[in-house]
């Protein structure tokens, strides 16, 4: 079971969840420091320590659209946080599963702030207000990408063939 | 099997007679592009390699193409230092397409690409930008991927699990009014179908509006098919295409055109009339947020950018330099414009364009990126409003995210200049 932390809109960018300033910074174990860097909201939380591993953002449609930097997955990945969207920018969703960032396609995604959700199969049930979501599964390919670890290992794997 | 032009370049790259939607190839790659992000590409690159007793080498150092553009000069050590790996990195393996920060070969990856003829119709281009979309214009499958994948190219040559995506057939016909630009034809489009409308999905565009339109102009729409979510936006190659890569890109030898078969297969159908379209602002902070431009008239700007590789050729400083020629950028109103490249930075000084808009107030900035990202230079005020030529509106694209930013097309944005407020381009000419 985890938390709904951040509950945002329709089409957050790439430009939001990591400004375009810190681009420089590329290393995925230094650009969790950014994460939603301009985001007081998001800042708030990780300040106050409510920003726990597997904690959820919930997103509208189209997350993570725009720029292609992999950094907007990296820094979700680094603070271990699990996504759910109604849909996701093709890019985003191709670099979360690349790096093994936990992304969740659910289209009728129902969920505030503080509202606990039991991911299970292909389920999210909302333990606080007792709806049910199916999830719409990651294509077949994705879905290995993701069980190899991510795109480095399944890459690797193909090299010694 | 009929085939869309998508289609049939996957299917010939991935050696198989023919694809449909849905099928997962894996396609050889013919060119592969990164920019500054390549610092990433090759962390990635040795992370595959590590625990192998294999010795990391890229599949083909003539098929990788890196261009620095981002951050140019460097603004930070930071930059310096990716910049510095990269061009070790780059020696060791012997990539030639590389294009440093110079007045000679410098530039936007998206202009220096097709400028240099690396890009050829029928080709499978990728590269680690979304704007990758741009060289779908040269009638070739190009598409924006991450650092990760791209790492994943550099050792193996070919992309991994590639889902065939459908394609949408966009149509757009009509009499081209005088001052409508290629820009306010894309932004049209990306109102009409949503920021989403096709993800997953290439974009091929036809009509008369599309033939009678140079290169410079469908790479506009090329580049910013990625604003409407789509993986590639392609024009089937044609006469132009190959005058502009003959006579400007200077690229000799056969050229092999692909083209949608009759009986192509289409998910979706958009007819687009531009005969009576008004110049389009895309408005904050959502680039498919589209109005004709009387809908948003006199919006007080602080800042004007003419650049970008979805406006920043020669063609676009010419209609700005024409417009503003004897006249002054507002007093209260800074203007900023940085061309795509070098070779198109030394044209317009020849052509006297730089003097034009300098002469009128028009800061002329290196070509490279510069604003458009809001990392390197013209970062906006909190509450200040810009309006640019570049390709994203997003909360804190120009480097602050109380700012606002409008996109048009250039000559809007010089007119604008003049007045200091959103300003039709058909007022300024009259
Ligand atoms: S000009 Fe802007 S959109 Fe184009 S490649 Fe550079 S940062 Fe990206």
């Amino acid at each position: 079971m985890s938390k709904v932390v951040y509950k945002l809109g329709n089409d957050i960018s790439t430009d939001t969840i990591y400004p375009g300033r810190f681009m420089a910074t590329v290393l995925p174990t230094e650009t969790p420091e950014y994460a939603f860097a301009d985001d007081k909201t998001f800042n708030t939380l990780l300040n106050s320590g409510t920003l726990t591993a597997k904690s959820i953002i919930v997103g509208g449609e189209n997350f993570g659209c725009g720029s292609s930097r992999e950094q907007a997955a990296s820094c979700l990945k680094g603070h271990d946080l699990i996504v759910i969207a109604k849909s996701y920018a093709r890019i985003f969703l191709q670099n979360a599963v690349n790096l093994g960032l936990q992304t969740i396609t659910v289209p009728d995604i129902d969920a505030e702030n503080g509202h606990e959700l039991d991911i299970s199969g292909d389920k999210v049930l909302n333990m606080t207000t007792g709806k049910e979501f199916n999830i719409q599964p990651l294509s077949g390919t994705r879905q290995m990408v993701m069980d190899a670890g991510g795109l480095i290992e399944y890459t690797r794997s193909r090299l010694r063939k | 099997m009929a085939m869309t032009v998508a289609e049939k370049i996957l299917a010939r790259a991935a050696n198989v007679s023919s694809v449909k939607p849905g099928d997962i190839i894996e396609p050889s790659v013919d060119l592969a592009m990164s920019h500054e992000n390549a610092a990433l590409v090759i962390n990635q690159f040795f992370e595959v390699y590590k625990g192998t007793d294999l010795s990391p080498k890229v599949w083909d150092p003539d098929k990788i193409a890196i261009i620095f553009d981002h951050r140019v000069p460097a603004e930070s050590s930071k930059t310096a230092n990716n910049q510095k790996k990269i061009r070790n990195f780059l020696k060791e393996q012997g990539v030639s397409k590389f294009h440093e920060i110079r007045g000679d070969v410098g530039g936007i990856c998206h202009q220096i690409l097709p400028e240099y003829g690396y890009v050829r119709p029928g080709y499978v281009v990728l590269g680690t930008d979304s704007h990758t979309t741009s060289h779908g214009a040269l009638g070739a499958f190009s598409m924006g991927i991450g650092a990760t994948e791209m790492a994943s190219v550099w050792c193996l040559g070919t992309l991994l699990n590639l889902e065939v995506p459908g394609t949408i057939k966009v149509n757009i016909n009509g009499v081209m009014p005088e001052t409508l630009a290629a820009k306010d034809i894309i932004l049209y489009l990306i109102g009409k179908i949503t920021a989403k409308g096709a993800t997953f999905k290439v974009l091929e565009y036809h009509g008369s509006v599309i033939s009678n339109m140079n290169v410079s102009g469908r790479l506009t729409i090329s580049n910013m098919s990625v604003e409407a979510g789509a993986s590639a936006g392609i024009v089937p190659a044609d006469q132009e295409t190959e005058r502009y890569l003959r006579e400007e890109a200077g690229v000799t030898g056969e050229l092999n055109f692909v083209t949608p078969d009759q009986d192509a297969v289409y998910e979706q159908i958009v007819d687009i009339d531009v005969t009576n379209l008004e110049p389009q602002i895309a408005c904050p902070h959502t680039v498919d947020n589209v109005e004709p431009i009387s809908n948003v008239n006199n919006v007080k700007l602080d800042q004007i950018v003419i650049g970008s590789c979805t406006n920043g050729r020669l063609e676009d400083l010419e209609i700005a330099a024409k417009i503003l020629k004897g006249k002054k950028v507002a007093n209260d109103v800074r203007m900023l414009v940085f061309p795509a490249s070098s070779k198109i930075y030394r044209k317009a000084l020849e052509e006297g364009y730089l003097e034009m808009l300098a002469q009128s107030g028009a800061v002329i900035m290196n070509p490279g990126c510069g604003c458009c990202l809001g990392v390197h230079q013209g970062a906006l005020a909190d509450g200040e409003v810009a309006l640019a030529t570049t390709n994203r509106n997003f909360k804190g694209r120009m480097g602050n995210p109380n700012a606002e930013v409008y996109l048009c097309s250039p000559a809007t944005a010089a007119a604008s200049a003049i007045t200091g407020k959103i300003t039709d381009p058909r007022q300024e000419r009259s």
